[in-house]
């Protein structure tokens, strides 16, 4: 069984700026984690690794020091990392971003795709569904768990609002799950001693066999109009004062307000 | 392209077991307010089974059109068929919008549709309005939440958003409006049909739903343990509120999911909204900024909750509710 995992390199401070000219990220100099999604993502691989001897590919599109994401996975248990990076896939927006892993995938054998449900830096949730698309493969999204028979159906859990579903479908087939799904395993001392050794394949534009019109600022339908700091609201009234005190200010509010 | 071609404010229509989500109804709500802007129609996209009998809501809550796809495929929500009909619709009407809800449905549909039309999508919009080129103007939360992103789709069509629930307004329900149905008859692929539906399962969990409660009584890290959340739930008891939280308290494990206030959680708008413990990180003020009256109770004077609270109180939050349930007990 082959298992290829898409994961996110996010910035896990909020100390983010915006290119004013391009309207993009910029992501250089914030430090960053494996998307919680994806890893929880990574874990069901390697889960369905230790079960079923499978094998797991993880795969990452990002600038230079995404390849840290990579070494933790290696650490993790990975098997294979791919690094795709090329000035070509910058500025890409989700739809851009999942035809250049439509065209990096197209080019590897998988039983499985696993992605996290939405990465927190875009919280959009749409890269896992579009690459699906794009490979015209079925998909499961908010995965909670899944089984696998062993030879060629899955039955998944899916979240849904008031409940989940349970779905069967067929490999090979995309998913997306939630962080809380699985708890990601540590990194071994030993996997975190491998991890530098073991090698890291960069992939650029030439690798994909994907139009150029379709990657990056170009290939993106969306633009940032405009980033802008939230508004401040007409302040309220705010009160330092001792704890009694406190208390007569929001009873005496409340009932001026007729919700007491 | 020729956008000229491309017009109409589409609303996909979510119904689960036949029930329409109130989500639909606000979207139909808000493509009321951009066809009257653009001069346009608005047509409620209706995928179902057995559901003919309700189409006269969709009219009575804003749509001019109603699009009524009746299937046994579409009975229950499953990727394939529904993003067959939905693409079947943009091909064949040619829509300027489409408007569909970020539930866990809207989610996984809205992307699916996007990539095989090859258009934009913007996720989880919490504000739209037409510009002066008449251009779809989608604001969100974005980039770690400290800043607003308003979004544009220029030259693709139709220009799609999934909107966050709780955010736009139901316009009130009138009988007396007239609108069209048209019947949609899908020309179904069903050897595209690869996920199979064994069954859907219910949980008690959701049961009670914070987005309808009146007074919300919300916890966050200043509260994440055991001890606060017991006297938050003492409170709420007192005044027949409902108990909400931070993502801080949820991934502390101390309250559930979808009890989450938020950007990732719920938008919830009660009448009195009480924030204790609550830092107000931009992903949070976003769920409840819209609230009658908030009040807010936190450690550090400088916590951004104040900036959106009627009555600001700088203190220590378990003493001031302790407090407060011994008074109203009174």
């Amino acid at each position: 069984m082959k298992i290829v995992v898409c994961i996110k390199q996010v910035p896990d401070t909020t100390e983010i700026k915006i290119n004013p000219v391009t309207g993009t990220l910029i992501r250089e100099g914030v430090p960053s984690i494996i998307n919680p999604d994806d890893k929880a993502g990574l874990e069901l691989a390697l889960r369905l690794k230790d079960e079923f001897n499978a094998h797991v590919t993880v795969i990452t599109m990002g600038p230079p020091q995404a390849d840290a994401a990579l070494r933790e996975a290696y650490a993790m248990g990975a098997d294979r990392a791919i690094h795709l990076t090329d000035k070509k896939f910058a500025g890409a927006d989700t739809l851009a971003t999942s035809h250049a892993l439509a065209g990096a995938l197209r080019q590897l054998e998988f039983d499985l795709l696993i992605t996290g449900r939405q990465a927190i830096d875009g919280d959009t949730a749409q890269v896992g569904p579009q690459i699906a698309e794009h490979l015209d493969l079925p998909q499961v999204s908010y995965l909670e768990d899944l089984t696998f028979d062993g030879k060629k159906t899955f039955t998944i859990k899916r979240a849904i609002e008031d409940g989940y579903q349970m779905l069967e479908v067929d490999a090979p087939c995309v998913v997306t799950v939630l962080s809380n799904a699985f708890k990601p395993r540590y990194m071994s001392v030993r996997g975190i001693v491998e991890a530098y050794t073991q090698q890291v394949e960069m992939w650029g534009f030439e690798q994909i066999s994907v139009a150029e019109e379709k990657l990056g600022l170009k290939g993106s339908p969306t633009r940032v109009h405009k980033a802008f700091s939230r508004g401040v609201k007409a302040s309220g009234e705010l009160y330092e004062v001792e704890a009694n005190e406190a208390v007569g200010i929001i009873m005496s509010k409340l009932k001026e307000k007729f919700i007491l | 392209m020729d956008k000229t071609a491309y017009k109409g404010v589409y609303v996909f229509v979510e119904q689960r077991e036949n029930t329409i989500q109130s989500v639909s109804l606000e979207l139909l709500g808000k493509a009321r307010d951009l066809a009257d802007a653009l001069g346009e129609k608005v047509y409620a996209m209706f995928l179902g089974h057995n559901i003919a009998n309700q189409t006269g809501k969709l009219i009575a809550h804003g749509a001019d059109v109603v699009l009524c796809a009746d299937a046994p495929e579409l009975a229950d929500y499953t990727t394939e068929p529904y993003t067959q009909a939905i693409c079947q619709i943009i091909k064949e009407h040619q829509p300027s919008i489409v408007m569909i809800g970020a539930t866990t449905i809207g989610r996984d549909l809205g992307p699916r549709v996007s990539a095989r039309i090859e258009t934009g999508l913007t996720a989880d919009c919490t504000k739209l309005e037409i510009s002066e080129e008449r251009e779809l103007l989608m604001t969100r939360p974005a980039f770690g939440g400290n800043l607003m992103a308003t979004i544009v789709c220029k030259e693709h069509r139709p220009q799609m958003s999934t909107v966050r629930s709780g955010v736009m307004r139901t316009l009130p329900e009138d009988g007396s409006r007239k609108g069209e149905v048209v019947k949609v008859t899908v020309a179904f692929n069903s050897s595209k049909f690869r996920v199979k539906l064994l069954k859907t399962v219910k949980e008690k969990k959701n049961l009670i739903d914070i987005s309808e409660a009146k007074i919300l009584i919300s916890g966050g890290r200043g509260m994440a343990n055991a001890e606060g959340f017991s006297k938050l739930t003492d409170l709420a008891k007192t005044m027949g509120a409902e108990i909400s939280a931070s993502r801080a308290a949820v991934d502390a494990g101390l309250i559930a999911h979808d009890r989450q206030v938020g950007q990732t959680g719920k938008t919830v708008r009660p009448d009195l909204y009480l924030a204790v413990g609550i830092s107000g990180a931009i992903q949070h003020l976003a769920g409840m900024e819209e609230s009658g009256y908030i009040v807010a109770i936190n450690k550090d004077k400088n916590a951004p909750i104040f900036q959106v609270a009627d009555l600001g109180i700088v203190g220590d939050a378990k003493q001031i509710i302790q407090l407060l349930n011994d008074r109203l007990k009174k």
